[in-house]
């Protein structure tokens, strides 16, 4: 069970599959723990200004 | 227990640390998965252009499997005006329409060696891109209608409306004549490849679905933690 990462004649096909695919996950990551921080702090202020 | 869930607040109580637990087994299952896809034999047939399929085929899995998941929560949403599966369709729908996508181009990537095309208007990339108009009509739906309930009741009818199209992508390739492959893991009589090519594309899948449940769970906190902001915003506005 050796790593194979010789793409041959296909790596033009291969390696931006898997790279296309991994930006788009990582960004899509990115993009939701983004929005939950925004959301907390938004939230926090929010709680903030309602408290008496 | 299920009930009691239904309440948003003991929903983010009860699932506040789920999507960090799921991040950690998402981070594991892709390093396992990406060793698999690498130490696997390459297709007698297609080559090293199988290894497009470990990122390929769970990424479809995925869209077909949130707009089933879209699908419910709309359901729910308009038939019982339920808050929180309201928030759990609008958190789905960006991330199923991510895994569409990325079937799509994944997909494209593949069939230019294969088929020597990069896409084709057979049955099941049409649905599959059908499937992806969806997703983009439900969000598009939702952010232009100002009316937060009336954009949920109007994108949860779309959704509905959407999920006959499920079928159609699953069995595409039963009903027509098409240059994709047939079904070849959930089958009857059982998957039609061997382990060593199986076992990678299953924990591929298994990683997809942990990395979707992490990023929904913490989107609809997010939902969650937005829509009582808004609420407590209005409530200011109204004693000024």
């Amino acid at each position: 069970m050796s790593l194979d990462l010789d793409m041959g004649k296909y790596a033009a096909f291969v390696w931006p599959a898997w790279a296309i695919s991994a930006l788009v996950l990582g960004a899509l990551a990115a993009w939701v723990v983004g929005k939950a921080r925004a959301a907390s702090k938004a939230l926090a202020e929010a709680e903030g200004e309602d408290a008496p | 227990m299920v009930f009691g869930l239904a309440n948003p607040q003991r929903f983010m109580i009860a699932t506040r640390r789920l999507p960090a637990i799921l991040g950690v087994a998402t981070v594991l299952l892709f390093a396992a998965g990406l060793w698999l896809s690498f130490t696997a034999p390459e297709d007698y047939q297609q080559g090293d252009t199988v290894r497009i399929m470990f990122v390929h085929v769970p990424a479809a899995w995925m869209g077909l499997f949130v707009y089933a998941v879209l699908g419910g929560c709309s359901f729910f949403a308009l038939v019982f005006r339920h808050v929180l599966a309201d928030a759990a369709a609008r958190a789905a729908a960006p991330l199923g329409a991510a895994f569409t996508g990325l079937a799509l181009v994944t997909g494209s990537l593949w069939g230019r060696p294969m088929w020597g095309t990069w896409w084709e208007w057979d049955a099941r990339l049409t649905s599959v891109l059908v499937l992806f108009l969806f997703y983009l009509g439900y969000m598009a739906l939702r952010s232009s209608i100002d009316d937060e309930q009336k954009a949920g009741r109007a994108a949860s009818v779309l959704a509905l409306v959407g999920l006959v199209n499920l079928p159609i992508v699953k069995f595409s390739v039963d009903w027509w004549n098409t240059l994709h492959q047939p079904t070849s893991v959930l089958r009857p009589d059982g998957p039609t490849m061997t382990a060593d090519i199986l076992t990678p594309l299953l924990v591929m899948a298994l990683a997809y679905t942990t990395f979707f449940g992490a990023l929904w769970v913490l989107s609809i906190h997010t939902e969650i933690r937005r829509r009582r902001a808004a609420a407590l915003a209005m409530r200011a506005a109204g004693r000024a």
